[in-house]
């Protein structure tokens, strides 16, 4: 079975790591390395841990024109993110979004002069530059670029690893994108990640990233961290996880999401619309949502997992919502979750009963993110 | 006293009518980090198969089957506010929980150390 799964071009590297390797995504992925998840997790927020995600899909789209805004304005087609006010060596939070509402994926875009560079999700990759290419192939080229390795560096002391490796970093602020070079290999830098700590994504061509992998890994702040711990970091840091949290059932304002739509497309904005499922979408930031989602914590231990179902009382007589992302949060010391609740249901400390093994468990919406964010504002 | 194992990847330290339960070190290994750990109640009687405890790691919630059946009389108490106490000692300090064993004839079905060793093989 593993002769199917892909690798990642650090997939040697997690090897002598000691990475547990799962499937995921099609790819075969480390879920932790010899430390295990707890430490890993808590290195991460107390120092830096490096996550391979290369298995994220990277690709370049570029307007047939040669104007970036060309490019910014055929996006704004598909995602009702404000793309084309983004400046050049900026990075936005965006949506692909279908004609219902749904949502077919999040994604990053950054703005490097004339190109916009799109970060997907591994599980998404081919369906969406399919989507984004068939729908925009007259305006825009979209290169994948399946070549391209991309290794996140996150923690409180990520700005000063990379300070070390590349001076020029200590520029960036919170969702700049910059290259430099990191062991003498060129890079495009994002100062964002996925863990809610502040770090870089680095893309590179994939004979640069092992280079890359063991410049980082040879600082003594940083130790590898697997799929393992980006899911609890993520999870306190209250980020969605496609295909869990948000997908083609869920539109953003359900998704609590709506901040991705900045007002230029919004109703009476300049550019307001004008991508699918504008109108279910536009209508519900006017008229609200019958269900939402927000954090759950839960009293105890005992982590409440993703499909638990979420009741109004103790008996589990009156439904209003489940458990869509659950885990122990070892930063949090007690459970996080996140869930969809009916509207009324959503204000936080709204008290909810969490079915557990048949039992009902006392829980209450929670304000997200659980761990307060160490961005480089 | 005996240790028994069960192919489930539990061990049980049998003195007189008192099983001590808990997970093989292997069994600990497989599932990583425990967060979360919790027996049936003391006087609950099982049946050999029934969930007597369910043991939640960073990854999953797994069930601990009664490897005989028996009533509950004991559970590790330490392990409420220190789960990962199994992962660090699973076969002595991070025991699960305590049988009063009902059928005594169930316990030569049991695995031995050596043909537990061979299963994990």
């Amino acid at each position: 079975m593993s002769d199917s799964l892909l690798r990642t071009p650090l997939y040697d590297l997690h090897l002598s790591l000691g990475g547990r390797m799962v499937p995921f995504a099609g790819y075969d992925m480390p879920v932790q390395y010899r430390a295990g998840v707890m430490a890993e997790h808590q290195h991460t927020r107390t120092a830096a841990g490096l996550f391979d995600v290369s298995h994220m899909g990277q690709a370049h789209l570029r307007a047939r024109s040669g104007r970036v805004e060309d490019a910014a304005l055929a996006l704004e087609r598909l995602v009702p993110a404000d793309i084309l006010s983004l400046k050049t060596g900026r990075q936005r939070y965006a949506l692909l979004t279908d004609g219902n509402g749904g949502i077919l994926d999040d994604l990053m875009v950054s703005r490097l002069g004339d190109t916009l560079i799109l970060v997907v999700n591994a599980a998404c990759k081919d369906a969406d530059l399919a989507h984004i290419a068939a729908a925009l192939h007259e305006d825009c080229i979209v290169e994948a670029l399946p070549k391209r390795a991309l290794i996140a560096v996150q923690g409180p002391q990520a700005g000063a690893v990379l300070a070390r490796l590349a001076p020029s970093s200590v520029d960036m602020r919170f969702m700049d994108v910059a290259e430099f070079e990191v062991a003498g290999v060129p890079c495009v830098a994002s100062r964002s990640g996925y863990t809610g700590e502040d770090g870089f994504e680095l893309g590179m061509a994939a004979d640069g990233a092992v280079r890359v992998a063991e410049a980082l890994l040879a600082e003594p702040e940083v130790a590898p961290a697997g799929l393992g711990a980006r899911d609890s970091l993520r999870l306190e840091a209250g980020l969605c996880l496609y295909g869990s949290d948000i997908d083609r059932d869920t539109t953003p304002v359900e998704g609590a999401l709506e901040w991705s739509i900045q007002k230029s497309r919004r109703t009476g904005g300049a550019r307001a619309g004008g991508f699918p499922g504008a109108d279910i979408i536009l209508g519900q930031i006017a008229g609200g949502v019958s269900r939402r989602r927000v954090g759950i914590a839960v009293e105890g231990r005992a982590p409440v997992r993703g499909g638990a179902r979420l009741f109004a009382d103790d008996a589990g007589t009156k439904p209003v919502g489940h458990v869509t992302s659950g885990a122990f949060g070892p930063t949090f010391g007690a459970p996080v979750g996140m869930g969809y609740v009916e509207a009324g249901f959503e204000a936080a400390g709204t008290p909810l009963f969490a079915e557990l093994r048949g039992r009902y468990l006392p829980a209450a919406v929670a304000a997200l993110p659980f761990v307060a964010p160490g961005f480089k504002r | 006293m005996t240790v028994y194992y069960t192919k489930e990847h539990e061990w049980l330290r049998v003195e007189g009518d008192v099983a001590v339960v808990g997970i093989t070190a292997h069994a600990a290994e497989e599932l990583g980090e425990l967060v979360f750990v919790e027996a049936k109640d003391e006087g609950t009687a099982l049946s050999q198969g029934d969930s007597a405890a369910v043991v939640e790691s960073v990854k999953a919630a797994s069930d601990i089957y009664a490897p005989v059946s028996g009533t509950v009389v004991g559970f590790n108490t330490a392990l409420s506010d220190d789960p990962s106490l199994v992962n660090r000692d699973p076969e002595a300090e991070g025991w699960i929980l305590k049988l009063r064993v009902a059928d005594a004839g169930q316990l030569a079905e049991l695995l031995d150390a050596d043909a537990y060793a061979a299963l994990i093989a």
